[in-house]
């Protein structure tokens, strides 16, 4: 296995006073992105930049270089919106906040939900939770324990019923409790389905009765270790519901989510929370240096 | 921000046609784009890489007959290359024994837990008495999840609410199977991470404890490089039989699959495809390679050129 030092040696040897980074080094390069899911579009991106700064800047030190590389990956990736991103925060002036959460199936929803209102509660915040996936087995159990876990009300029609229905009712009653924040399971869908993903629509129409901007956030969950299907899974989700967060899970596995960049690139959506675990604190917010340096430090296995 | 695999090998194609003979040049472009596409596929980089070079030694050691252009025996050529590395043949889960233990593991949501009540429901079609046992003990509502689906299919579960130790409760489920004349067991367990020791410990006790006819490792065919690292570890600790791929509903290439075998060298059994228990099928090694180059594309290819 190569050495991270390695590497950066070898890439700043093909650069270091070139105005052209040389295909072997690029080839390198690409071989420890793509490694990572960055996927083969992405990457090439990123070497066009790295090549376009080093043409520019002329001389480029091998410290520098590692620099660059970082801040390239780093500045593909959306800054979220919600500020520097350490802490768990909510707009300020909106009451209920309204979140949807979606994804295809065994992503993660229902634990990051349960994650998530572990945090906002022990902010201090009022929160409901609405049981919307009323299709897989035990959905609507699993997302009630969670509830109990955190002390929190879960809003449930049972099984078999209508999601549309069970959100418009958590919003509602939201709205009587004066939460501060709803947030809104949803059953894993694969984006392909044509019937499901309309189903997310309808979802968000009936709600948008009851509060005309809800839900506020659309957080699509992606799967840490899932390859570059996840760029079609955020098309389509897209499509279905203007996705305006990312959360990436099971970040605490050997998978570096680097899938991400590109999505969160194209569609300028900021990633903002990943999951590092099964547990009720394993939730983190997003930080994209970290994030990046754990993509470069895979090398050095 | 990707180009299909047809518009890069339609690319990669052009540098051969109408050249007489793949030459060691003119074959490099095109190896080159045949491994992006098959790594945009999510074939692990390496396993790529290896399987290019295969196809590099093949293309430089055929002649290349006149009536034959270079671009379509290269698209031969990559197809044979993987059907190969698929496995050949299709095979078979081993059911003997009395009661056959049949044990399920991988990692966190990869779709163990459906699997389970789907196989259950396709051995019982066979009329074969099946239990299914409930040894995750951690997720919420995993008891639950697999109550719901042995119901909707139609067989008995063991569970042990008051045992919080899997290995236990599944030397009981194998114990009550016996006593009920059961004569298959299909142990469900907790989705766990390839890096997490003492979960990985756990699966390798249970394997230890109950000896089983077969053991399976599901993975999820969305699942991207990681696979491999994956599979190898589950394969080091636990030495499964075979592999069940999941969510082949999806519109994944489903590269994984081809890593996994390149790597651990063990064959996919099952394939997974949709939610209901219904969604089952066998796995045909020609059909996943079709689906990793998305053959419908190259075909259309060949047809151009
Ligand atoms: N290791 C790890 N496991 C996780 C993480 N997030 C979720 N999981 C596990 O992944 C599995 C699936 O999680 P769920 O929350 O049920 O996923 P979901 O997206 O709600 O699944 P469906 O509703 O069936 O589509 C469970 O076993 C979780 O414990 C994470 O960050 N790390
Ligand atoms: N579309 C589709 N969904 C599937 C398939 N197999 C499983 N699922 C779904 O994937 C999600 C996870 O499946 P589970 O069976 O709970 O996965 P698991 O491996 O038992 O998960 P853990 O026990 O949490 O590790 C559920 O929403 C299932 O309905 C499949 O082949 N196609
Ligand atoms: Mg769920
Ligand atoms: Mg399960």
């Amino acid at each position: 296995e190569k050495t991270k030092t390695n590497f950066f040696d070898q890439l700043s040897k093909a650069v270091v006073g070139k105005s052209k980074v040389d295909e072997e080094v690029l080839d390198d390069l690409e071989e420890m992105l793509v490694h990572s899911d960055v996927g083969v579009g992405t990457t090439i991106k990123i070497i066009k930049r790295i090549e376009e700064r080093v043409a520019r800047d002329k001389y480029v030190s091998t410290s520098e270089l590692d620099k660059i590389l970082r801040e390239e990956v780093a500045a593909l990736l959306e800054e979220n919106s919600s500020g520097k991103g350490t802490e768990l925060s909510l707009p300020a002036g909106i009451k209920p906040y309204v979140i949807m959460v979606v994804g295809v199936n065994g992503v993660g929803k229902t634990t990051t939900i349960g994650k998530l209102a572990s945090q906002f509660h022990k902010a201090g915040k009022k929160v409901v939770l609405g049981a919307a996936d009323t299709f897989r087995a035990a959905a609507v159990d699993q997302l009630i324990i969670w509830g109990e876990r955190v002390g929190v009300p879960v809003i449930s029609h049972g099984m078999n019923t209508d999601p549309a229905s069970v959100a418009f009712d958590a919003v509602k009653k939201g709205v009587e409790m004066d939460a501060d924040v709803v947030i809104i399971d949803t059953a894993g869908r694969l984006h392909n389905k044509v019937g499901l993903m309309n189903e997310l629509s309808k979802i968000k129409r009936v709600m948008q009765k009851f509060i005309e901007e809800a839900p506020h956030e659309v957080l699509l969950v992606l799967d840490g270790s899932t390859g570059q299907n996840a760029v079609l899974q955020a098309t389509e989700f897209t499509k279905a519901t203007d996705v305006t967060a990312l959360a990436i899970t099971k970040l605490d596995g050997t998978a570096k989510g680097g899938v991400v960049i590109g999505i969160s690139d194209e569609f300028k959506i900021p990633v903002k929370y990943i999951g590092v675990g099964e547990k009720i604190d394993d939730l983190q917010v997003f930080n994209k240096y970290e994030f990046v340096d754990s993509l470069f430090s895979q090398n050095k296995k | 921000m990707f180009d299909n695999l047809s518009t890069k090998l339609d690319r990669a194609f052009k540098t051969l046609k109408g050249q007489g003979s793949i030459t060691e040049i003119n074959v490099a472009q095109t190896i080159k784009e045949v491994r992006r596409a098959l790594v945009d596929a999510d074939v692990n980089y390496k396993v790529a890489k290896t399987v290019t070079d295969k196809i590099k030694d093949e293309a430089m050691g055929r002649d290349v007959l006149i009536a034959v252009s270079p671009g379509q025996l290269m698209v031969k050529i990559v197809h044979e290359e993987l059907t190969e590395l698929m496995g050949g043949e299709k095979q078979d889960i081993n059911i003997k024994g009395d009661p056959a233990i049949i044990l399920i593991a991988g990692l966190q949501g990869s779709g163990k837990t459906t699997f389970t009540g789907k196989l259950a429901n396709f051995l019982k079609k066979q009329n074969r008495q099946v239990l299914v046992a409930a040894c995750d003990v951690y997720r919420p509502a995993a008891i639950d999840q697999l109550k719901v689906l042995a119901g909707q299919v139609g067989v008995d579960v063991y569970s042990n609410l008051e045992e919080k130790n899997p290995v236990k409760i599944a030397q009981e489920a194998i114990a009550h199977a016996k006593q009920t004349g059961k004569k298959v067991v299909i142990i469900d367990t907790a989705g766990r991470l390839a890096v997490d020791e003492a979960m990985m410990n756990e699966i390798a006790e249970i394997k230890r404890a109950i000896n089983p006819t077969e053991t399976l490792f599901v993975v999820d065919s969305m699942t991207g490089q990681d696979a491999v690292n994956t599979a190898k570890t589950f394969n080091e600790r636990i030495n499964f039989d075979g592999v069940v791929l999941t969510k082949l509903d999806g519109d994944s290439r489903g590269g994984a699959a081809l890593s996994i075998r390149a790597v651990v060298e063990k064959p996919i059994k099952f394939i997974s495809t949709g939610e209901k228990m219904e969604a089952l099928d066998l796995f045909y090694p020609d059909r996943m390679a079709q689906r990793i180059l998305g053959m419908g594309d190259v075909i259309s290819l060949v047809e151009r050129a």
